[in-house]
């Protein structure tokens, strides 16, 4: 036995005492007596018993009486209740007061022996299950959000704000930007963080697959629908939907999406049967809504039934102090799951990250370390370890000209200055490359 | 006597040999000197009639008062279906490192639950119960080794699933080895 299971035995018979405890100690329990619930309730109050065992019947308070009165205290303590006098009445209201379970005196030694083993699993079940809730509240549920910019702040405490309420949330914000982290966020630190988080990528679906998908259906309703399937509002339920690219759904679908929030009830694709579910939705887009309804693409009711709060992620650029922070992140993420010494970066290299715009963004630089990590030397990221490096120009740059001469010059390299290749890459003829090789005066 | 002896004192009807096999494995398993004794008890004061049953607290009290010179414990031996108040029934019940234990085998006969009798099975279920008690005077509380003797056991199936021996770390627990 890991942990000794403590046990208070209340009963106004000294035999009874003396016999349980003897039993309780061989078999390696902490055990402790108390002659009435008098004694017992002032024993609880110094020391802590995991399973209290009461006789019903006692002079003074009775055994219910008791059972209130430590349920009062602690709703979570186990109490077996001993009566010589069972009645089915006396039974049923000891189990409504929360009494964990109900014995008949005198009991088969089996019986006690399984009773306490089973408060005993309750207790180790009860201890793990808050074990599991402080490791999920002390979960650094927004760890991945790395940043100290003024933009990135304001972001996280929008995040605190709206997370423990029921209210939807559109996150904009360019590709990679981390709308889904951010969702993730809200959601692990709402109410609802114990139930699913179920994500549906909008954009990936067709108009009949994000129906079926969405509320599920029935066998037969399609050709394929071999067996009865949940759908993903059905399965949000208690949790969140997180709507990813929301803006590609159709018109129908905007209509079907409006009456499920409205009504917070759908049914199956080919089903008959109403279905409720509670969730909370979250939906995120990178394109302007807003443009989108004024356009009529998109509708209104939907959009101000969506947007009751809105988080906008900046891009990456808008936020470059961020960077050496993410940079730091991903190499410790990177270098750990690939079992490699941690790394750092040259200056050089970090000079030309934040010289660089990150069009894909976060998602741009995480892929960007990752494979720094895989490709480069396992002592530091070296500017030629870097994707970017060979395809920016370089910042000294400063007129059209020499962009296009340092860009021609690139591109030569790059097939070995073999003319037609170089071409072709460039979109130009043959001719037109002579000519600006000799304007710009290249050689190999 | 040797100041390391335990005594088996019969408050019942047992064959002389059938105690001798007892005492026998129990100077085996506890490395001890082990004396045979048989009381004549009335057995009437100890009797429920409610319950149709000895009363074990009682009886385990009357081993205790019996304080043999120079015996290290004793354990009474039963034919008669004991209880304590609390509990339906007991094979046996013991002072937790004290001095004193019972152990009946009215329960551990087959014919209580229906079978051909069988005395071999009878002997060898009594051994256990008694080293058992035994075990728990010398402090020993249930082990949860599958076939320790210490092994908690309510049913004479329970029984029948042990070894008549102490497992490794009871035996190092009470100085044995």
């Amino acid at each position: 036995m890991e942990k000794k299971i403590s046990i208070l035995i209340v009963d106004d018979e000294e035999s009874v005492r003396d016999s349980l405890s003897l039993w309780f100690t061989e078999d390696g329990y902490r055990v402790a007596c108390a002659e009435n619930a008098r004694k017992a309730l002032s024993r609880l109050e110094s020391d802590n018993f995991d399973i209290i065992l009461a006789d019903l019947k006692m002079p003074g308070m009775d055994g219910l009486e008791m059972l209130r009165r430590i349920k009062s205290l602690d709703k979570d303590s186990i109490v077996i209740v001993m009566t010589a006098f069972a009645t089915v009445d006396t039974a049923v209201k000891a189990l409504k007061d929360g009494a964990f379970d109900y014995i008949t005196k005198p009991f088969d030694p089996d019986d006690l022996s399984h009773l306490i083993r089973n408060a005993s699993m309750q207790i180790a079940l009860t201890q793990e299950n808050e074990t599991l809730k402080k490791r999920v509240d002390s979960l650094e549920s927004v760890e991945d959000l790395i940043g100290k910019s003024e933009a990135i702040k304001k972001v996280l405490r929008e995040v605190e704000s709206v997370a423990p309420t029921n209210s939807s949330v559109i996150i904009t914000g360019e590709s990679g930007t981390g709308k889904e982290l951010i969702a993730r966020a809200i959601h692990t630190n709402s109410l609802r963080k114990f139930y699913p988080m179920v994500t549906v990528h909008c954009g990936a679906l067709t108009e009949s697959l994000l129906e079926s998908e969405l509320f599920g259906h029935e066998k037969g309703a399609f050709t394929g629908a071999l067996f009865n399937r949940k759908g993903r509002f059905e399965m949000a339920d208690s949790g969140t939907i997180f709507l990813d690219e929301i803006a590609t759904i159709s018109t129908k679908m905007q209509i079907e999406l409006l009456r499920v929030l409205e009504t917070k009830s759908f049914m199956r694709v080919g089903g008959n049967k109403e279905i409720t579910s509670d969730f909370r939705v979250i939906c995120a887009t990178n394109r302007d809504l807003k443009s989108m309804v004024e356009k009529g693409t998109f509708r209104e009711d939907l959009y101000y039934r969506l947007n009751v709060m809105n988080i906008h992620i900046p891009p990456l650029r808008e936020r470059v102090e961020d960077i050496p922070l993410l940079i730091d992140y991903f190499i410790k993420k990177y270098c750990t799951s690939m079992n490699k010494p941690l790394i750092t970066i040259e200056s050089a290299a970090l000079k030309r990250i934040l010289e660089y715009q990150f069009p894909g963004n976060i998602r741009e630089l995480e892929n960007m370390i990752e494979r720094a990590i895989v490709v480069g030397n396992g002592k530091k990221i070296f500017l030629k370890d870097l994707p970017l490096a060979k395809d920016i120009i370089d910042s000294s740059v400063e007129s059209l000209d020499d962009f296009e001469k340092a860009f021609i010059l690139q591109i030569l390299n790059k097939y070995s200055w073999n003319i037609s290749h170089t071409a072709k890459a460039l979109k130009v003829d043959r001719v037109t490359l002579y000519n600006k090789i000799k304007k710009y005066g290249l050689k190999a | 006597m040797n100041p390391q002896t335990i005594t088996l004192i019969s408050f019942g009807n047992f064959e002389k040999c059938f105690l001798e096999k007892l005492a026998e494995a129990v100077k085996h398993e506890f490395n001890c000197s082990a004396d045979i004794q048989e009381t004549r008890v009335d057995l009437s004061e100890f009797y429920d009639p409610g319950r149709r049953q000895y009363n074990g607290d009682k009886l385990l009290r009357e081993v205790i008062f019996l304080n043999i010179p120079g015996s290290f414990k004793t354990i009474g031996l039963f034919n008669v279906d004991l209880f304590i108040p609390i509990l339906t029934y007991i094979f046996g019940q013991a002072q937790l490192g004290g001095r004193a234990a019972i152990a009946s085998l009215f329960r551990l006969n087959n014919e209580q639950y229906g079978m051909k009798s069988d005395d071999s099975f009878l002997l060898d279920r009594l051994k256990k119960e008694v080293i058992h008690e035994i075990g728990h005077t010398y402090g020993l509380i249930h082990c949860h080794v599958p076939t320790c003797v210490m092994r908690s056991s309510t049913y004479v199936e329970d029984i029948d699933q042990k070894d008549a021996q102490l497992c490794i770390k009871c035996r190092k627990l009470i100085g044995l080895i």
